[in-house]
């Protein structure tokens, strides 16, 4: 039992009838990762002096100054930087590094009231399905220990779904937080690319990342994003349109809301629990006033790997900057500045890095730039006109985040192309930009299944809605593992 | 099935700065030919006088007003370089 099962309205309740103080609940977050995270492993950094010190003086912040996330606690990916508190990426190449600014998101969350409690595992700047490629600690998943907790914002999603935090940030470049969530049962939501902010989020793939919340339900996962949303000075790609109130788009009400599905979400791959998951699903949205067909998004199939080809290049030169100069690992005993580089890279980064590194620098050379990138690049544009025209005549597109439950660690490790394949259903909207989210839709052999719904471009407000009136009609939110009770 | 071969990998790793073992250089050659291989299946799609898309937001410029704002002070800016000397970045001899 923990506070941190109920909502953010329950626990704002609580604090204002004084029967919690916001000390409290970060007490009960450091207290919850004391007593789980020697088995869930999933921080990498703990900023517990200055949480406690922040908490003491938002407890005198009078009530009717507060919004709906004030006070709560909140964890944060290793990849968004936070001044003064150890953001590493989870690699090697950054041990050490102590940043000198905030991101704008993590601005943001202070101006909401948020505690940051502290920095959580990720793959190798966020390269990964799994949190295996971490340099430091492989998170488990909480629903089974044996088994990983998704990625690369593994664990952002087992963090929440452990009950060590009721709140995190994810960033999501081809379904890192949606299979995440998807794996350890929470929601997950990737807004519209240019929704937030990525002032402060260690680049991977500039034209596809997104920094999104997770949470145990819908409506919290609401407030969040509108708290982090919105045009940045700081970010030239992010966008200037308005962030709506999505909570008040909760309104319980599907009439007439028109669902596509397409047939290659629900084909060869995707296991029969969560091809049948999702068709429970429609039935209950049918239920409520929703009508769905079939559709077809043609090009999904090429998807993964022109997805593989452009965030590898874009990484390329992004990863650039990690020279062992300026900040955290530098190679000792190099000769020259040339030595200098190389072995800082060849020792600080693992190998998947190395490999997308590689990957995106042939993609990118002269002889290959035009039958890989440039050829990528076109096909996605073909991916984002399926899109375009599906989403031109319906609200939503429904179908699963992932074709399988969690898999064991260390199962797919020696083989990156059937590593890749977990993300077949994510990625094609980050090569769109639309957003997107998970929510828990069911289970296979007691491990959560994710149900994805994508909308239009800046219509994370639809998304909500239909996320909203699933989980009022189930009960598979509610359900936590039995690592939530304690050994 | 590699269509990457060793000298191919030991140069790209070369562009992008990586040093390389012989034995690392093999296996990446194995695992990027597998990539690219799988890679080749967009040739199936006639992408004749498609447009490549960069990003997928429809802007153009971005432009802030022209007015000097502070940075970051240079104390600040110094505080995660390992090697310095007088308040600048030292390295290694730059030619041998």
């Amino acid at each position: 039992m923990t506070l941190f099962e109920r909502t953010a309205k329950e626990l704002q309740t609580l604090l204002h009838s004084k029967e919690l103080t916001i000390a409290d609940l970060t007490k009960e977050a450091f207290e919850r990762v004391e007593k789980l995270d020697g088995d869930v492993e999933a921080f990498l950094a703990l900023n517990k002096d200055k949480a406690l010190a922040t908490a003491s003086e938002l407890d005198q912040v009078p009530f009717e100054e507060r919004g709906p996330l004030f006070g709560l606690p909140i964890g944060v990916k290793d990849n968004i930087v936070t001044e003064g508190l150890e953001t590493t990426c989870a690699s090697k190449i950054l041990e050490g590094f102590n940043p000198i600014y905030d991101a704008t998101v993590v601005h943001k969350l202070r101006a909401a009231g948020m505690v940051t409690i502290g920095k959580l595992n990720m793959d190798e700047f966020a390269m990964g399905s799994s949190n295996e490629n971490s340099a430091y600690k492989t998170t488990k998943n909480p629903w089974s220990l044996d088994r990983v907790p998704g990625g690369s914002s593994g664990a952002s999603a087992a963090a929440v779904a452990a009950g060590e935090v009721p709140f995190s940030l994810g960033s999501d470049t081809g379904g890192s937080i949606r299979q995440p969530a998807s794996y350890c049962g929470v929601v997950g939501m990737k807004p519209t690319y240019g929704r937030v902010s990525r002032f402060g989020l260690v680049a991977f793939a500039s034209s596809l990342d997104q920094i999104g919340p997770i949470t145990r339900n819908v409506t919290d996962n609401a407030l969040l994003l509108e708290a982090i949303s919105g045009l940045d000075a700081n970010d030239s790609t992010s966008a200037d349109v308005e962030v709506p109130n999505f909570a008040a788009a909760l309104t319980g009400n599907i009439e007439g809301l028109k669902i596509a599905v397409p047939k290659e979400f629900l084909g060869e791959g995707v296991s029969e629990t969560v091809r049948q998951s999702v068709l429970d699903a429609l039935k209950v949205l049918e239920a409520k006033g929703a009508t769905w067909e079939e559709v077809s998004l043609p090009h999904s199939k090429y998807a993964l790997a022109a997805y593989y080809i452009l965030s590898s290049s874009e990484a390329s030169s992004n990863l650039s900057r990690f020279d062992g100069i300026r900040y955290g690992f530098r190679a000792e005993n190099a000769q020259n500045l040339m030595e200098l580089y190389k072995e800082t890279r060849a020792q600080g980064f693992g190998d998947e890095v190395k490999r997308r590194i590689m990957l995106g620098t042939y993609s990118l050379s002269a002889g290959t730039y035009d039958a890989y990138y440039k050829k990528a690049q076109q096909v996605r544009t073909l991916i984002k006109e399926d899109y375009d025209k599906v989403l031109a005549e319906y609200d939503v597109i429904i179908g699963p985040t992932a074709p399988t439950p969690a898999f064991k660690i260390g199962e797919n490790v020696e083989d990156p192309l059937t590593m890749y394949a977990n993300d077949i259903l994510t990625i094609p909207i980050n090569l769109a930009g639309v957003p997107a989210i998970s929510i828990p839709c069911g289970f296979e052999d007691g491990l959560p299944l994710g149900l994805q719904i994508i909308g239009n471009y800046f219509d994370e407000s639809t998304i909500y809605r239909v996320a909203h009136v699933y989980e009022q009609a189930t009960d598979f939110h509610k359900q936590t593992p039995q690592i939530w009770e304690g050994k | 099935m590699a269509n990457i071969s060793k000298e191919e990998v030991k140069h790209v790793a070369n562009l992008a700065r990586l040093a390389i073992t012989d034995e690392e250089a093999v296996k990446f050659a194995l695992q990027l030919g597998a990539i690219t291989d799988f890679a080749k299946q967009l040739e199936e799609l006639d992408t004749t006088n498609v447009v490549p898309t960069t990003h997928v937001l429809p802007l153009v410029n971005v432009l802030r007003e022209d007015k000097a704002v502070k940075g970051l002070d240079r104390e600040t800016m110094m505080l995660n370089v390992k090697e310095q000397e007088a308040g600048q970045v030292k390295v290694p001899s730059i030619m041998d």
